[in-house]
């Protein structure tokens, strides 16, 4: 990895997605997103207060989102992570329902996350998480 | 071929009320806060009525109604309860046709699979645990000639369960029959996508229940599941839906140290074995109604068979036979019986798909047919539908390991048995798999090999009652379906007795 360049984020966010979240931390708090796999809602960020849902061994600090003046972690479970550390994650919002207990969809949207694969420079300069 | 008129118009069978509240010990109740959110139909997008938007007032509401009922209903006779559930499934058997369109109207899904399986499914439901009931017995140790151990299956009380939108009124059955023939009061929290059909289903079976039995509170999860679930006065959570939320829930529940089923999802592989193509006969013709199973209820379901494992000798063949098969899905009006594949539940479904088609192109996936949005005219135009999709590319791609929730199945070949159990079992998930062969023996050996709860040989997404479904690895906790279910829903009674009038001699 070159001294001179910062090792490339995992992790992105839209302007859009980012003013929600300005919304809904005057709401809520502090807060954090978790990626969720599996049926109905799943393979979509869920947007919780921070600390609501409890991270540990199983999951990957993947970066955090810097929005305005505060911070959004970005977590996702370990194994999950396996199938997806080649791609870069953007979260993004679009119109929707919502889902579980993720703290945007009573705003009527729903995150949303959109990938892209790193490229071979940044794939060789990424940190381990 | 018939077209169900869409409920608010002339000739509708079903009519769904402009809005509604929360169904509470047996009535209608408004919701706390007084207010209320829109629920579009996804055969069109727009809103057909509003319905409360509940909070943690409304669940401590409904969780004092389901307390006011179970005692009484926990001490009804297991003959009572079997019979009243019977009743339940007359009452949704006279009114099929009804239930049919409103939970189309409400889902998207054809009528044609909410007529021919949704219904029946969620009645029979109803009938099979009356009979389970019935026929569960305690049991009795005898310890010595002084002392038996009588064992007896109690209620656990009041239970919180929580539906996701896929199958609304199924769901909520496949949850509902095992804890009311168990003798429970349920407080039951809808998906914010599909909140007013499950109370269609409530109404025309109002009088058949003691009030309070089972209360029904609407609203967002954030919002009216989070206090459900953290509730302390709930002895049981029940979801189903994805993982974080899975997670999530087990940790509300461990603050209140209760039992927990959940059913989480998975990325079923369907695998078909070369002999399924040593003739071009009614089998063969199954096996390709197998492999586009993938589109039944749009894709929105746990066990999608979105994984196709093809044995390389008959690959190219039988894959050009499946694309062929895919483009003959007729899409169109939810409501016309011919139609069949509807609405994706929600715009947000639709979008996270479409986001789907753009990772597994990035990714060098192959698009053998579909991957686009599908445009439907007239009043279908705001809809939201999409193409049956196949994918062609390598088991390690991010769309062979998601759940997309959508009409799309991910395609890749097999060299032999092994290597169709290692890609089978490659996913962090184990909910179903599909097994397809003319030998019994690679049938069952494949069957037992495979890491998944529910392993469909020469057939897939049939739920019959009295056959256990639940998961494996990431796919969750429990089995639904099954007369196993009334342990998820009882506590056992040990009375431990002594007929003898000697002291043990201790103290």
């Amino acid at each position: 990895m070159s001294d001179d360049v910062p090792a490339p984020a995992r992790v992105a966010v839209t302007e859009a997605a980012a003013e929600l979240l300005v919304r809904l931390r005057a709401k809520h708090g502090d807060l954090m997103f978790h990626q969720s796999g599996g049926c109905c809602d799943g393979s979509s960020p869920m947007c919780y207060p921070d600390g609501d849902f409890l991270t540990g061994d199983a999951d990957v600090h993947l970066g955090d989102l810097a929005v305005d003046d505060f911070t959004v972690p970005v977590w996702m479970s370990r194994n999950q992570f396996e199938y997806w550390k080649h791609t870069h994650l953007t979260i993004d919002v679009v119109p929707g329902r919502g889902a579980g207990f993720s703290v945007e969809a009573p705003e009527g949207v729903r995150f949303l996350i959109r990938s892209r694969l790193f490229t071979d420079e940044e794939w060789a300069a990424l940190e381990e998480v | 071929m018939t077209v169900y008129a869409a409920p608010g118009t002339d000739g509708a069978i079903a009519t769904y009320r402009a809005r509604y509240d929360h169904w509470i010990g047996g009535e209608y109740v408004p919701p706390a806060n007084g207010q209320y959110f829109e629920n579009p139909s996804p055969v069109t997008g727009r809103t057909f009525t509003e319905v409360a938007r509940g909070d943690a007032d409304d669940i401590d509401r409904a969780l004092d109604a389901a307390h006011g009922a179970a005692p009484a209903w926990g001490r009804t006779s297991v003959t009572e309860r079997a019979i009243i559930l019977n009743k339940i499934a007359d009452r949704m058997e006279e009114h099929l046709e009804e239930l049919a369109v409103a939970e189309t109207w409400e889902n998207g899904k054809p009528v044609r699979e909410t007529l021919n399986a949704d219904m029946p499914l969620a009645i029979d439901h109803f009938r099979y645990f009356a009979g389970a009931i019935r026929a569960q017995e305690g049991s009795i140790s005898e310890i010595d000639g002084d002392t038996i151990a009588y064992h007896f299956h109690e209620p656990l009380g009041v239970v919180g369960q929580i539906i996701p939108w896929n199958f609304p009124i199924l769901m909520a059955v496949w949850k509902l029959a095992p804890a009311l023939a168990a003798g429970n009061a349920v407080v039951l929290k809808p998906a914010e996508q599909t909140p007013a059909s499950i109370l269609y289903l409530m109404e025309l079976i109002a009088d058949l229940l003691p009030p309070g039995v089972v209360n029904v509170v609407n609203g967002f999860g954030a919002e009216a599941g989070k206090p459900l679930a953290s509730s302390p006065r709930i002895r049981k959570i029940a979801f189903t839906g994805e993982t974080t939320t899975g997670r999530l829930i087990m940790q509300y529940a461990s603050q209140n140290i209760i039992p927990v089923t959940l059913e989480l999802g998975g990325k079923s592989p369907n695998i078909f074995f070369g002999d399924v193509a040593a003739a071009r006969d009614a089998y063969y013709d199954k096996a390709l109604e197998g492999f586009t199973m993938f589109a039944l209820n749009q894709g929105e379901v746990c066990t999608c068979p979105s994984r196709a494992l093809i044995q390389s000798d008959i690959y190219g063949d039988f894959l050009a036979d499946a694309v062929a098969r895919t483009e003959a899905v007729k899409q169109g009006n939810p409501l016309d019986t011919d139609t069949m594949i509807g609405a994706q539940a929600s715009n947000d479904q639709l979008e996270k798909i479409l986001s789907y088609f753009e990772i597994g192109r990035a990714e060098g996936a192959k698009v053998l047919t579909g991957g686009h949005r599908a445009e439907l005219d007239g009043d279908l135009a705001g809809g939201y539908y999409v193409t049956p999709t196949i994918f062609e590319g390598r088991n390690e791609m991010r769309v062979f390991q998601e759940e997309i929730f959508g009409p799309v199945v991910a395609v890749t070949q097999f060299a032999d048995f092994d290597d169709a159990i290692k890609i089978a079992n490659d996913t962090l998930y184990g909910l179903g798999a599909g097994v397809w062969s003319r030998s019994g023996e690679t049938a069952y050996r494949a069957g037992r090999a495979i890491e998944a709860g529910r392993v469909w040989t020469n057939n897939y997404h049939a739920y019959p009652a009295a056959a256990a479904f639940g998961g494996y690895k990431g796919s969750g906790v429990g089995r639904e379906n099954h007369k196993m279910m009334l342990d998820h829903y009882q506590q056992t009674k040990n009375l431990l007795v002594s007929y003898s009038p000697q002291k043990l001699g201790f103290f």
